[in-house]
């Protein structure tokens, strides 16, 4: 290990490269940048939530000076604009032609040369709308008598959007018929919406000149999108150049493709100049890629003290558009994964979407897509079930946890899951917990008065799509790449198809890279975002870029790797057979010395290579990996409540996580830390609601709560690893697991604390007043 | 910059001169001009972010006379005569000021966006409470939002940065 610590390889703490700029002010983030002769666009939105468009008037909007241009539905029309298909092969409104289907949807665009004046504009548009009623819930939404949303779709008949369904239902209803305890819950999971603090916007300039559109773009998948605009607008690939700049996060709200880019980009190329366009807050909470939102039953089928059958059915709130960024064969994403930890040997989930008077989206929120809601359903189950059964939670889960000589195991919905030891997640969470003291703690706590809860999940998720095979957005096959060039120096620049939002790609990827090569990770500059310069690539979302990328980024090295033997042979007048690699340096086998570094090598390369042998140190792989990963892990909250106002709080969380092999701990413990807000956030306040005519409420950080450092707890972190067996680096991928696994933790904690009132079930967010009522309704004293 | 300046209203401009991060500026703005706006079009200082529109994020907290100031909420023409700190205005002669590096050497923070301004408000605290234990920290950021970090590693930043400020 001395030698990989000299160049900062797998496994090291590395401080980040890219906090030099972060922390001086000087990120570029797309709003950062202006361009020569740029104008700027603003965005009129629908107050209504359901309205046919009768007129829209923008002549006084038009004649303010400053004001350029204003676009309207029916300009985009003439330009066939007026549509453009979404990532689950619907279609999608970019400007209103005919009816507006959620508050918040893009009406007009006015484009200016100032925002002030762009934002002045928009007042005066004159626009006369005929309101109809909402529909503001899937349940509402599947009567018969519900309104029809998507009234221009040919043949589309209800507000029906999908059926899907997963696993054996024979199987699963035999085991029910078998069960001695069948435990239901019901449950929604709440609409919410990911809110990276830097909101969603572009600057598009095409140029007049070229044709070239280069449009800076807050994306966390570039090269999909210069794709899908590419068919959107008709425009030839080459000729589009997307740049994801510095992202101010991302959390999945930056996957889709929003009006706002297809308008500027138009606007830019009818009008000759650089547009730019920046969302406010309130549009980015109210019109863009929210979460969740799903509607869940699930039961669960007991047999002597064994979990034997899942049922779990969804309903699942749309919005006006079908818009799920997921793998296209998967209507439900991978909500499949529900059986989580345990050997259940029969499960089958039903799932149907449902068109609603809401914003479009179903982004994966930091989560693997519908993740999520499966390990909130399953670890909330599992705990009724123990509290049902008259166990302890903890001793149900480990009696029925998936052994560690079961992997690689076959789920009954049909995962091949790679690695795990979840006995051991556990026992570790719980010795850190002091969890027998607690539980002795909770009783005496009781006869005091006080209302003390623990709360488990076991969660496991699956993460790092593809293989390509089974797994596309919008077709495209979910690999990624790595292209490595190692200059005549040793020095090395290494490009990928991933964007980071804050991941630290720029320095856990080096590190890599310093791990296969020997080459230190400060003399390797990683480079992402930009698709004239980096290979073809999938994105950042679903943690997938550890998985994937970072698989690239390795096999990459390990090609260059190979040629450098052969190179190395040549200096050392040996044979490539016999040449052995060890931290930056090639050797013969069994003679350490001489030996040539990779530097040495790398100049070679260039200046004095063998006969035969191509020049350069440089090359690019795509990796497609065999099967996905399957990080997982126990966590475990300790609240208290007070009776008086329903206010609960976190006193202790730990969280245990293995994600197979962790390249930088430091930013591992980050990403986990950030996630464990997020649940807690989920768990406790954050939710995106609507009243009965379809207004957004929660269209600010007034409404929408965020914790802040005073409301968030402290974590006590742990760790196993178990490498994933068919990853490169035995690496699994982290940057979602606790906003997966975590939210149920706490809520199983607040409803443990209640369980012998006989409150059973609260919904997210467990808002104080909620927590009041439920226990009131119980009859608690006070 | 003519393109800060509303075609409609420039007879209403106002003379402002402002100090930002030691530097006399002058310029003539629109009453309404947010001072967030001032600073990152008008001077190019685009550390300053913009994330909420509503006084709730603080990602463009800045000090106006050394106090944190949520500067999408507040006028330019307001800090009339006023001396400004921005993250650019942090370091001095090249050496980084002790919360930068802190927030760097504890992993303070990931994408970067409300770095600045939990920066700022901090360095504010750390004045008015050299040795703060970890609680009071928490409370003095509780205007500032962070979506990736959980806080931990910016209360740990907090203080190490407190414990090089006293020795120094």
């Amino acid at each position: 290990m001395a030698a990989t610590h000299a160049v900062r390889g797998i496994g090291h703490s590395v401080e980040r490269k890219e906090d030099a700029r972060f922390i001086r002010g000087r990120g570029r983030y797309f709003d950062d940048i202006t361009l020569p002769g740029m104008l700027h666009m603003e965005i009129l939105r629908s107050p209504y939530a359901h309205a046919r468009l009768v007129s829209i008037d923008t002549s006084a909007a038009e004649a303010l000076p400053g004001v350029v241009a204003v676009v309207t539905g029916e300009l985009m029309a003439q330009h066939n604009l007026a549509w453009m298909p979404t990532l689950s092969g619907d279609t999608q409104a970019v400007l209103v032609t005919d009816k507006v289907r959620y508050q918040g949807q893009e009406v007009a665009c006015v484009v200016a040369e100032s925002a002030y004046v762009a934002k002045d504009a928009l007042e005066l548009i004159e626009v006369e709308y005929e309101p109809l009623d909402a529909v503001t819930s899937p349940q509402q939404s599947s009567s018969e008598d519900a309104p029809l949303i998507r009234d221009e779709k040919e043949g589309q008949t209800s507000n029906h959007v999908y059926h899907w369904e997963a696993g054996d239902k024979d199987a699963t209803d035999a085991a029910f018929a078998e069960a001695d305890h069948v435990v239901t819950l019901d449950t929604f999971y709440p609409r919410s919406h990911p809110s990276p603090l830097e909101c969603c916007g572009c600057i598009a300039d095409v140029d007049p000149a070229t044709g070239k559109a280069t449009i800076h773009l807050t994306s966390q998948a570039p090269h999909v999108h210069r794709t899908l605009f590419a068919i959107v607008a008709g425009l030839p690939e080459q000729q589009i150049r997307i740049i994801s700049p510095d992202l101010g996060g991302g959390f999945g709200n930056k996957v889709p493709i929003y009006p706002g880019y297809v308008v500027a980009t138009a606007a830019s190329l009818l009008i000759g100049r650089p547009v730019k366009w920046v969302e406010d807050r309130t549009g980015n909470l109210i019109s863009t890629g929210f979460a969740r939102d799903y509607h869940m039953r699930g039961e669960l089928a007991v047999k002597d003290g064994k979990m034997t059958g899942l049922r779990a059915s969804l309903l699942s709130d749309q919005g006006a558009f079908y818009a799920d960024a997921q793998p296209t064969k998967f209507r439900a994403g991978l909500f499949h994964i529900v059986t989580g930890s345990y050997d259940i040997p029969a499960a089958h989930v039903v799932a149907d979407g449902w068109y609603t008077n809401k914003a479009p989206g179903g982004v994966a929120y930091r989560c693997s897509f519908r993740v999520t809601e499966a390990s909130y359903l399953i670890e909330r189950l599992v705990d009724n079930a123990a509290h049902e059964l008259g166990v302890d939670a903890t001793r149900f889960r480990l009696d029925n946890f998936i052994q560690p000589e079961q992997f690689p195991y076959h789920s009954a919905t049909g995962f091949v899951y790679d690695s795990g030891n979840y006995p051991e997640a556990m026992r570790i969470a719980l010795e850190k917990l002091g969890y027998d003291d607690l539980r002795r703690e909770q009783e005496e706590a009781r006869k005091d008065g006080r209302l003390l809860g623990i709360g488990i999940a076991s969660f496991t998720e699956v993460v790092g799509a593809g293989h390509g095979k089974d797994y596309d957005i919008a077709g495209l096959r979910m690999f990624d790449s790595a292209e490595l060039r190692v200059h005549p120096t040793g020095k090395a620049i290494l490009k990928l198809g991933v964007k980071s939002q804050g991941q630290g790609h720029e320095t856990t990827f080096a590190q890599i890279i310093a791990q296969e090569l020997g080459i230190p990770a400060e003399d390797i500059e990683v480079q992402e975002g930009d698709t004239d310069n980096t290979p073809y690539g999938l994105g950042t979302y679903a943690s997938r870029s550890t998985p994937v990328a970072g698989a690239a980024a390795a096999m990459i090295a390990r090609r260059l790797r190979d040629k450098a033997k052969e190179i190395a042979a040549h200096l050392l007048e040996a044979s490539a057979d016999d040449i052995e690699f060890e931290a930056g340096n090639f050797f013969v086998k069994g003679s350490p010395e001489p030996s040539k570094s990779i530097q040495d090598v790398a100049f070679a390369a260039y200046t004095n290579l063998p006969d035969g042998l191509e020049a350069g140190l440089e090359g690019v792989t795509y990796y497609d990996p065999p099967n996905m990963t399957f990080p997982f892990g126990t966590y475990a909250v300790v609240v208290e409540i007070d009776r008086g106002t329903g206010q609960w709080r976190p006193v202790k969380v730990v969280a245990v996580d293995d994600c197979g092999v962790r390249i930088n701990p430091m930013i591992v413990a980050g990403q986990i830390m950030g996630g464990l807000t997020e649940g807690y956030a989920t768990a406790a306040m954050q939710q995106i609601a609507f009243d009965e005519d379809g207004n957004c409420i929660g269209s600010n950080f007034t409404d929408y709560l965020i914790p802040t450092a005073w409301e968030t707890p402290e974590f006590d972190l742990g760790e196993l690893t178990t490498p994933s067996p068919h990853h490169p680096l035995g690496a699994k991928g982290v940057g979602e697991s606790a906003t997966v696994g975590s939210p149920a933790a706490y809520v199983n904690a607040v409803i443990d604390a209640l369980w012998h009132a006989g409150v059973k079930n609260i919904d997210m967010p467990l808002t104080p007043d909620k927590v009041w009522e439920a226990m009131n309704a119980a009859g608690m004293p006070e | 910059m003519t393109q800060l300046e509303s075609p409609s209203a420039t007879a209403g401009l106002h003379r402002l001169e402002v100090t930002v991060n030691g530097a006399a500026r002058e310029a003539s703005v629109e009453a309404r001009l947010l001072l967030v706006h001032f600073l990152r079009q008008e001077l190019g200082l685009t550390g300053t972010h913009v994330g909420c529109d509503t006084t709730s994020c603080g990602a463009c907290a800045v000090l106006v006379d050394g106090v944190p100031v949520k500067s999408c909420t507040m006028l330019a023409v307001q800090a009339q005569g006023a001396e400004i700190t921005t993250v650019e205005g942090l370091a001095q002669g090249g050496q980084l000021h002790p919360i930068q590096q802190a927030f760097h050497e504890e992993h303070g923070l990931q994408c970067g966006f409300c770095t600045p301004g939990m920066m700022l408000t901090s360095v504010a605290f750390l004045k008015e409470n050299p040795r703060p234990t970890d609680e009071e920290i928490r409370f003095a950021l509780s205007g500032q939002i962070c979506r990736c970090t959980g806080y931990q590693n910016i209360v740990k930043a907090v203080q190490s940065a407190a414990a090089t400020l006293e020795e120094a």
